[in-house]
């Protein structure tokens, strides 16, 4: 296989359980590179879960999960697995990059330190390339005039803004959302969507735990719906959203568009 | 997107104005008489007892007290005091955070050394711990370092390694260390659990995380009670007789007291001094807390070096308190040696 046509991530019935809470039931899916895909359902029914399995912050107790044709948090040798150092984990999260609900913004460091933290600990690189770079970052999403204010002066959706740049600042090649604007109050969800929409023009691969359906069928190349820990139907965004073949898919699209 | 958009302007349309001005209240103040009477009697009994101490009770000696206030062998006795409050301080936070980090890791091995560390140091009285490492020297008489049962090695003399200060401090501050690390746990304990996951989901590792993410929002909740452990500390040195380590601040005045047959005025002696640091490290603490709260928007509550000073204002004594310029101050005068606790900074006392 040529390296253009390794998937970004491949999930091969995946299996997550919680003691006797089985909260994903083998899952399987596929994200090319480049591609968006939005995972929508209710809430439990297992989608934050399934994205934080990507990044290893959750472990797995059946099924593979690749990322970028490597195996997450596992090692194989043979037919053996082995678990991977936590030293070794680390390095590959570097590559993934994560937005949470509710921003996970460092409180004691201004916008400028958020963005700048994890390569100046990790790259060691020159910092006053590195903070050059952090404030390209910060001027992608628009904030480069906030870089000196702390988490708590800024506004929701900048704080949402700044976590985005926070995490590309380690140059992913895949970027996670985990319902980025669900603690936003309405009229900042369009300033994260804009910033993430750009992200999505730009190549990015994108994961996308959303509840905004305008953004999914406007962005997302798939459109994954989940419900109870397992994917009940998968396809081309607009069609999932006009024309739900499965009943579930209906009754919960009804209620939320 | 911009049909939700449209839809949350749709329904905040504006709603017209009744009122065109605003009548500013202007009521009159609710009065607290009880607050004066309260004060007025408080401060009547304390003046009858700073009258009498001062007046009718000859064993107090002021004459004494303010001889031997600034005598040369308390301020070395103060100064002992202070060396082994710092040391023993500075040995007992960072054993207390490497304790607080052991107990919460992943290894089972580190928790276990650091609960049974906690178990034995917390479990048994500071007076006991210090009399046990007097006896040290004496126990074991001295440390060989080499091979088992070959006699590769050398042979370190135990009490030329260690003087009874350097005793006294150890057995201060690994008896302090156990109850900083329950405080670091607390703080460590406290800091949102997304902020972890944050710091890890950029790559960075566990070191990282804990010094870098966790531990510096942590010292919020950290230093208040640190700040009580220093004043505590200060006075658990009274103890150190007990190693015996003789040559610190009370153990020096009580000597002083005793051979003059006279212990009472080195008590005030004593107390004045221990009540000088104390109000010096609370000052110290107002601007730690201040510091670890940067990027926290202030709050009321971040405690300022004040007493509450109010009530005292309602009778007059305003102007008074404001002169003391908010450091504490001891006015020397002559005899009555008096105290001034520290008095409100700007918004501290003024409420």
């Amino acid at each position: 296989m040529s390296q253009a046509e390794v998937p970004m991530v491949k999930a091969e019935a995946i299996s997550k359980s919680y003691g006797s809470n089985e909260v994903l039931k083998s899952i399987s899916l596929e994200v090319k590179r480049g591609e968006v895909l939005c995972l929508v359902g209710p809430s439990g029914s297992g989608k934050s879960t399934f994205l934080r399995c990507i990044n290893h912050l959750e472990t797995i107790n059946a099924g593979r999960l690749w990322v970028d044709g490597e195996l997450v948090g596992y090692r194989q040798h043979g037919d053996k697995i082995y678990e991977m150092h936590p030293k070794e984990a680390a390095k590959q999260r570097r590559d993934i990059g994560m937005v949470f609900q509710r921003f996970n913004l460092f409180p004691h460091k201004t916008a400028l330190e958020n963005v700048m933290l994890a390569p100046t600990l990790l790259k060691k690189g020159n910092k006053a390339a590195l903070q050059t770079r952090a404030m390209d970052l910060l001027a992608r999403v628009g904030l480069a005039d906030r870089h000196d204010y702390y988490p708590a002066h800024l506004s929701g959706g900048q704080q949402q803004r700044v976590a985005i740049a926070r995490a590309l600042a380690m140059e992913p090649k895949l970027m996670l959302f985990d319902e980025p604007t669900s603690a936003l109050d309405p009229e900042l969800v369009g300033e994260v969507l804009d910033v993430m929409k750009g992200l999505a023009e730009s190549g990015m691969t994108m994961i996308v735990v959303t509840h905004e359906m305008g953004f999914a069928r406007e962005v997302a190349d798939e459109l994954v719906f989940m419900d109870g820990g397992v994917v009940v139907e998968s396809g081309d965004p607009t069609e999932v959203l006009t024309n739900p073949q499965r009943e579930r898919t209906k009754a919960f699209l009804s209620k939320v568009l | 997107m911009n049909d939700m958009q449209t839809a949350a302007a749709g329904t905040s349309s504006p709603q017209p104005r009744r009122h065109d001005e605003p009548q500013a209240i202007e009521a009159i103040k609710l009065r607290h008489p009880w607050r004066s009477v309260i004060a007025a009697v408080l401060i009547i009994i304390v003046g009858l007892f700073i009258y009498d101490a001062l007046a009718n009770r000859p064993v107090y000696s002021w004459d004494l007290v303010v001889k031997y206030l600034f005598d040369v062998r308390v301020l070395n006795g103060l100064w002992q005091t202070l060396q082994l409050t710092i040391y023993s301080m500075v040995i007992a936070v960072t054993l207390g955070i490497l304790l607080a980090i052991m107990r919460l890791s992943p290894n089972p091995v580190f928790r276990a050394v650091a609960w049974a560390y906690l178990w034995v140091f917390r479990g048994t009285p500071v007076y006991v711990q210090l009399v046990f490492w007097g006896l040290m020297p004496v126990i074991y008489k001295s440390i060989k370092l080499g091979i088992p049962f070959t006699d590769i090695g050398f042979e370190l003399i135990t009490k030329d390694l260690f003087s009874f200060f350097v005793l006294a401090m150890i057995g201060l501050a690994l008896n302090e260390a156990a109850y900083m690390a329950e405080i670091v746990r607390a703080g460590l304990l406290s800091v949102d659990k997304g902020q972890d996951e944050a710091s890890i989901a950029l790559g960075l590792g566990w070191w990282h995380t804990m010094s870098r993410i966790v531990l510096p929002q942590a010292m919020r909740v950290i230093v208040p009670p640190t700040g009580n452990e220093v004043v505590s500390m200060l006075k658990t040195t009274s103890l150190v007789i007990a190693v015996p380590y003789s040559w610190d601040l009370y153990t020096r005045t009580h000597d002083i007291g005793v051979s003059m047959y006279k212990p009472v005025p080195f008590l005030i002696v004593a107390s004045f001094w221990y009540l000088v640091l104390t109000s010096l490290l609370m000052v110290g603490q107002y601007y730690v807390e201040r510091y670890f709260a940067r990027g926290v928007a202030a709050r009321p509550e971040v405690q300022r070096p004040t007493v509450e000073t109010s009530t005292i204002g309602v009778v007059g004594l305003s102007s008074a308190t404001e002169a003391g310029g908010g450091y504490p101050t001891a006015s020397d005068g002559e005899g009555g040696d008096q105290i001034v606790p520290p008095h409100g900074r700007a918004g501290g006392g003024g409420v």
